[in-house]
């Protein structure tokens, strides 16, 4: 409970931060948008079928969350805070924290992008709940893989380039399933349709926050 | 609250290169030591060894809390560190960065123990503005408020008077005068000033 | 002298099995000459996967003990799964043109295969940006334990979602084996003396890094 809590605070105290400087929003948000800008330019409204824009959503949604999910752990080593945060929280309630603020920033993310994604590609669906559902449980395990990455990376050097080749192999099963998901709401209108993608990507979650919370010791203490 | 840190045959490598090797001394309630060494003998790295934000390659610390012996990681709600290393949120105010660390540290009624250490260090009144906007000295006062806040029993001092004034110096020797008292005051520096604080001088070097 | 006779009936072995994989063994029903690749790619993915597993076992070992030697093996495993990898990659290719018609088109065993490759470049990339070795060994030893965990959401979930072209893999869901006697005989053959061969590298490796250790002490 104590660990829970504490984790709390410490979204508290991220979310704070970043309302100050919308350092991670204004990248994550701004990336999206032009990418966005750069797919319906370059392939035009009515141009592109049903199954290529499923994924193409998917991709701008990736990428944008790949610019800037790393933010919460690089700050804190730029700004030589991690050991003043070392010394008063305990790891698990860092990691969850800091998973609870990138799983905000995603459906963030989700909230501005795939309402605009639908208007500006002309994309249209059928099953809109599952749908919502496969977005949720996708950013569910998204964040929480790209939050362990971030934490790897943010001891590095080369942080930048270092996350988006690391984070891929990791999440690309997310893309996929939730590509998958997309592609059978198009047409489909039940939970039914789609409970084999959506069991996938919740049990893909669990094994991640998992293996995580196990891991992340290693990670934040040397 | 009676507590003993003795560390025995310490020594750090980073990766095969040695930093410094066996380290040994007890330190209990009432005693303070001094870290000394020319720089980059390894001051910092056997104050964040100390403090179990690294590990040690070999040799053990042994931490002692009334007696019972007590892990690594459970040893930080004990310490209080103030280092060229350790920052606070810069985006934040002061008195949103002390809340959250007494929130933290599971503190009960901050906002008296809050107030009386900002006056202390003489930062009364700049409760409300981003740390960002302070100069480096009253960042290095603030960072002994983050310090002192939760009354540690080993207050562990990295470089204690850099960036003060005489006033602001005055003050830490006060601080560190009250400390060694009663409780363990840890310091590691080459200031001549400093160095009457630390009844035992420990030389690291490789 | 016991390395001497090893070596040399490893070499006999192996020699056996190329020569028989194109002269002794007959093809399969209903398919070409290309199906000898079998023979060679089979062993390559094994010898991955292999590899991998080792690679993430030093990794947990490394965490629990804390001692170099161990993150140094992982990175030897992983170095020579790395090498398999393309070979099966690039075998697996070969085959795909021949068979399919083009050299790549993203069945699902080829997407696994890929993502492998994909693991194993992320992992060097990350150990050659960190410079502090103690802390080099911990965050690789974390990535590969997550890329281990991970990795089986590609080999089981993406078969079924996309349909795939490949041949049945030697345990597929019906527990058969699709392969004549002397086919048999050369595939199992090489399967073994592959995986020893790899071993035997493997275990070269491992003194190598030993006597790399002790030098640098004894430089010290």
């Amino acid at each position: 409970m104590q660990l829970i809590l504490k984790a709390f605070y410490i979204f508290q105290k991220d979310i704070r931060q970043e309302f100050k400087t919308r350092y991670a929003i204004n990248a994550i948000v701004l990336f999206a948008v032009v990418t966005l800008t750069a797919v319906s330019f370059s392939i035009g409204t009515f141009a592109a079928g049903d199954e290529v824009l499923a994924a193409l959503l998917w991709i701008i949604l990736f990428f944008s969350a790949m610019s800037g999910l790393a933010h919460i752990f690089v700050r804190e080593e730029e700004t030589h805070t991690s050991d003043t945060l070392k010394l008063v929280a305990p790891p698990m309630s860092i990691y969850l924290g800091k998973y609870l603020f990138n799983f905000f920033l995603l459906l963030l993310l989700e909230f501005i992008t795939v309402p605009l994604f639908f208007a500006v590609m002309n994309f249209s669906i059928s099953g809109v709940w599952p749908f919502l559902a496969s977005l949720v449980l996708g950013s569910f395990g998204l964040s929480a893989g790209a939050t362990m990455i971030a934490a790897i990376i943010s001891k590095a050097s080369a942080k930048g380039a270092l996350f988006a080749v690391l984070s891929f192999p990791i999440l690309l099963p997310v893309l996929i399933m939730g590509i998958n998901a997309t592609r059978i709401v198009i047409r489909e209108e039940s939970f039914a349709a789609i409970s084999g993608p959506l069991q996938a990507l919740f049990a893909y979650a669990v094994v991640v926050v998992t293996a995580s919370l196990l891991l992340f010791d290693f990670v934040w203490n040397e | 609250m009676e507590l003993e840190i003795s560390a025995k045959g310490i020594n750090k490598y980073f990766g095969e290169k040695r930093i410094f090797k066996d380290i040994n001394f007890d330190v209990r309630n009432g005693e303070s030591i001094a870290i000394v060494g020319h720089n980059g003998a390894g001051k910092t790295t056997l104050v964040r060894i100390l403090c179990g934000l690294i590990r040690q390659t070999d040799g053990s610390i042994r931490y002692t809390v009334d007696g019972k012996k007590i892990e690594r990681e459970n040893i930080y709600p004990y310490i209080g560190l103030v280092g060229p290393y350790l920052e606070l949120y810069e985006e934040l105010t002061a008195q949103e960065n002390l809340d959250f660390f007494a929130k933290m540290r599971n503190m009960t009624n901050p906002q008296a123990r809050i107030a009386e250490l900002m006056e202390k260090v003489g930062l009364s009144g700049r409760e409300h503005d981003e740390v960002k906007t302070y100069s480096s000295g009253m960042r290095q006062r603030l960072k002994y408020v983050f310090a002192l806040l939760h009354r540690p029993t080993v207050l562990v001092l990295d470089e204690p008077t850099s960036n003060l004034d005489k006033e602001g110096t005055a003050t830490v020797y006060q601080i560190m005068q009250e400390q060694k008292k009663d409780k363990i005051l840890i310091l590691a520096t080459n200031d001549e000033a400093d160095l009457k604080y630390g009844d035992k001088q420990i030389a690291v070097n490789s | 002298m016991i390395h001497r006779i090893w070596q040399f009936g490893l070499f006999i072995i192996l020699s056996l099995v190329i020569v028989s994989a194109f002269l002794w063994a007959p093809l399969a029903k209903g398919l070409g000459e290309y199906t000898r690749i079998l023979y060679f790619h089979v062993p390559a993915a094994w010898i991955t996967v292999l590899a991998f597993m080792i690679g993430a076992v030093y990794a947990v070992l490394y965490l629990r003990k804390r001692e170099l030697k161990y993150d140094l093996i992982a990175e030897s495993a992983s170095q020579m799964g790395f090498v398999f990898c393309i070979l099966a990659t690039v075998t697996g290719s070969v085959w795909a043109k021949v068979s399919w018609g083009s050299f790549w088109n993203w069945d699902p065993r080829e997407t696994s295969i890929f993502i492998l490759l994909l693991v194993y470049a992320a992992y060097f990339a990350l150990r050659s940006a960190i410079e502090h070795p103690d802390r080099r060994a911990a965050l690789s030893a974390v990535y590969a334990i997550m890329a281990f965990v991970t990795v089986p959401f590609f080999v089981f979930i993406v078969p079924r979602v996309y349909a795939s072209l490949h041949p049945d893999p030697l345990i597929n869901p019906q527990g058969k084996i699709h392969m004549e006697g002397k086919m048999l005989a050369t595939f199992l053959t090489s399967l073994g003396s592959f995986t020893v061969l790899f071993l035997w590298m493997f275990k070269r490796r491992i003194d190598i890094v030993t006597i790399k250790l002790k030098l640098a002490k004894m430089e010290q």
